[in-house]
Order: C-alpha cells, then structure tokens, then sequence
C-alpha cells in the first residue's frame, strides 16, 4: 500500500527537479553585481537579513505545537468515539477545560496582540 | 491494486494533469478576474486568449535563473522544488471514483486508511517550502514575509485540524473513500448544524491554508514587495506559483471528499443514465470547480485582512468555533443518538 506512496513522490520530486533543470539549462547566463544584490526597494542592501525578529513569531510557534497536539490527540479519540460514546465525551472535555486554562491565559498575556 | 509500475504512470499523469489545470486556471482566473472588473483579460493569444499559458510557460522557462549573490545557494533552489513537490504528492491521496472505475485501473494514486491525516500532513509541509524559501534569499523582505506566512499558515493549521473531527466521529474511519462512501441523507438530522458550521469553518481555514484573499498576506505588497517571492524569477518562481495553484485544487478536491461526497454523483439522474453517478473523476472535478470559482470570486470581491486580524481571527474565532463544532457533535453522538 506504502509503495505507492513512495511512486507518487518519485514522479512529483521528478516534475519539481526537471523543471529547475530546463530552468537552468535554458535561460541567458548575463548577471551582474547589480541583478544578484538583495532587494530593498531599489537603495543598496544594508547588512544582512540574518537578524533579530519579533518574538510574537516564536511564541505563536510554540503554541501551535502546543493546540497541534491537542488536535492530533483528538484524531483517534474521534476514529473510535462510536465504542463508548460517553465516557470518551467526558474525557475530551477534561482534555479541552485543562488546555482552556492555558488558551485564556496566552489569550490575556496579549500574545496575540501585535 | 493496480502493479507499481502502472501507479507511477497514473502518478506522472497525475502530475501533469494537475500541471496542466494549474496552466489553465492562471487564465481561467485572470479572465474572471477582469469580466469582475469590467475589462477583458488576457484576449490575445488564440481564440479566448487559450494560448496564454503556453506563452507564459515559455516566458518562464526561458528567463535568466537568478541566484541572489548573498543566498544560501542549496536552500535557495531546494525550497521550491519542496513546495511543488509536496503539494503534488498530497493530491495523490484523493480518490477520483469506485475502485477499478477507470478503464479496470483504481482512479487514485495510492488509498490509505490514514487517507485524511495524509492529505492533512503532507499539504502542512508546503509551509518547509516557504519558509526555507525566504530565509535562504537572505534578505529582508523574504524573511518577514516568510515569517508572516509560516505564522499564519500553522495557525489556520488548527482550524483545519479542529474542524475535520465532526466528520471523523460521525464516519469512524479516516480513510478517504470510506468518508465519501457515507451518506448525508443516512446521518442523523441532528448533526446537521454542527455539520454545517464545521463545512465552514474548514472552508475558512483552507483559503488561509493556501494564502488567497483575504488572507494573502504573503502578497502584501504595500507592506512586503512580494513576501517570500520577491528573490525569486524565472522557473522557480513559477515552481512556487503551481504550488499555490495545486495547493487550491487539492483544498477544493479534500472539501469535496470530506463534505460534499467526493467522487459520487446525484442519483436523481440514474434513471436517464444509468451508472452515471458512479463516473469517474467528473463529479469530483465538477465539485472541485465550484470551489475554485469561489475562490477567485472571493479575490475579486474582499479587502485584504490587516496581520493581527488575521493571527486574532485564527486564533480566537475560527480556533473556538472549530472546537465547539467538534463537541457539539460529540455530545449529540453522546447523549441524543
């Protein structure tokens, strides 16, 4: 069954690698200086972009993997839900009310506010 | 199952069908596009303006390939052939019809029981793409723009996730065909309207997924030129538009499977065709249609959203409505049914 997975990237990884190569092969070769500097609406480049950004960028990573899991929890939780429907709604709600208390925190903290 | 030889054929076909509709879709948009504007489109090229794509195709293949000076030269090229790549791959998962339902072959690359959670993990990797794209260019505006998108990409990620699990619960299964095999008219009234706010919160969630208005922050250009394009021309540039462009077509074919009963057609008309609603891939991508029209429609009509609208909006609302869907749902399974 898996096979046919890897068939499926080998033909989609084969468009994506050609394409570059036509790409390569057949564009006029005539850079300059100028051409290759980085973009910054039209003035020379100042430093590099290896800098400093906004944490917010960081935190909403960090929650994301925090709220994924939850929903990745919740996957075979909700494949097998018809076997004791009940019990596994009361366990969800646990699960959702303790990850509620972080939710309201980061939402009070002004994470999200930019 | 079909050998393994035929299934990479029907993946390299597949492949360059999706290629092919990608072509077709930049001018079927830019033509929609302009009768909303009041203006013609692109009209030159052929009859309709159908040669269009094959200019543009040409155009782009034979651009100067620009590496910037100060990239990462190995990230630099590998981040779009990531994208396509994985955006391809997704669609592969998608079934088109009833097993052996074109010409004796299965009109699906591969059929997973994880069908769902595929489709979802392997269209989330695009983000590599567009992150690793706008960090290797090495320059300022790629690297916020990379930074936004990636922000906001993960974000509607749980939209996306939370708003699945209605129809998970209520099938049982994530395999793909199982879900489309399920019939709305056999599902308890009672679900419906949990049902229906799930449909539209993933419909949400997944114009945000693949960065259309009015959440193409990525393309803010008043704010960040082109985002992560903007050191990209030439063929990789273009990898990076079919991404998106497949991208949408993988979002309106899942929506269809999971929603909208996928590859089945309407049995009203079985009595003047018979076995008409068991064609292959037809129904699916007159399905598929209709969602892409609406996102064009929705290009054409909505304002962009500011940034912390978006992240607020994601977070806050979609996050919330998503999460109540799926337990209402729960506690209709749990205690009315």
């Amino acid at each position: 069954m898996y096979e046919g997975l890897l068939m499926m990237f080998l033909a989609a990884g084969f468009i994506g690698a050609a394409a570059i190569g036509v790409g390569a092969l057949l564009g006029p070769k005539r850079a300059t200086p100028t051409t290759l500097a980085a973009y910054e609406s039209g003035i020379p480049a100042s430093g590099t972009a290896r800098e400093r950004f906004p944490v917010h960028f960081y935190l909403v990573a960090v929650l994301f993997i925090i709220f994924d899991i939850e929903t990745a929890f919740f996957f075979p939780l909700a494949v097998k839900f018809g076997a004791a429907p009940q019990f596994l709604f009361a366990q969800a709600i646990i699960f959702v009310g303790i990850l509620a208390v972080g939710y309201v925190y980061i939402l009070r903290r002004g994470v999200l506010r930019w | 199952m079909d050998p393994l030889g035929v299934t990479f054929l029907k993946a390299l076909a597949l492949c360059t069908v999706l290629l092919g509709a990608f072509a077709y879709m930049t001018l079927i948009e830019r033509r929609l596009l302009g009768r909303m504007q009041h203006r013609y489109g692109p009209n030159r090229l052929g009859p309709f303006g159908l040669l269009q794509p094959i200019a543009d195709a040409i155009k782009s293949v034979f651009k100067e390939d620009i590496v910037v000076s100060a990239a990462d030269r190995f990230v630099y090229v590998l981040a779009p052939m990531i994208s396509i790549t994985f955006a391809l791959a997704a669609f592969g998962a998608i079934p088109g019809g009833p097993a052996g339902s074109l010409f004796g072959f299965d009109p699906w690359i591969v059929d997973l029981d994880i069908g769902l959670l595929y489709v979802l993990a392997v269209t989330s990797i695009g983000v590599y793409g567009i992150f690793l794209g706008g960090w290797a260019s090495n320059s300022k505006y790629p690297l916020l723009g990379s930074l936004r998108s990636s922000a906001q990409i993960i974000s509607y990620e749980l939209g996306l996730g939370l708003s699945v699990l209605s129809v998970i619960m209520i099938a049982g299964t994530l395999n793909l065909r199982a879900i489309v095999e399920l019939n709305v008219w056999s599902v308890s009234p009672w679900l419906w309207p949990p049902l229906a706010v799930a449909f539209g919160a993933f419909v949400i969630s997944a114009i945000a997924e693949v960065n259309r208005t009015p959440f193409d922050l990525p393309e803010a250009e008043q704010e960040i030129v082109a985002g992560y394009l903007t050191e990209y021309s030439s063929i990789k540039w273009a990898l990076y538009q079919m991404a998106e462009y497949v991208n949408m077509m993988t979002a309106s074919a899942f929506i269809s499977t999971l929603f909208l009963g996928g590859y089945k057609g309407p049995t009203v008309l079985e009595p003047w065709i018979p076995g008409i609603s068991d064609w292959p891939i037809v129904w699916l991508v007159a399905k598929m249609a209709l969602f892409m029209f609406l996102f064009i429609w929705l290009r054409a009509t909505l304002p962009r959203l500011r940034y912390d609208q978006l992240m607020r909006f994601g977070w806050v609302y979609l996050f919330e409505v998503a999460l109540a869907a799926a337990l209402v749902t729960g506690a209709v399974i749990a205690f009315v049914l």
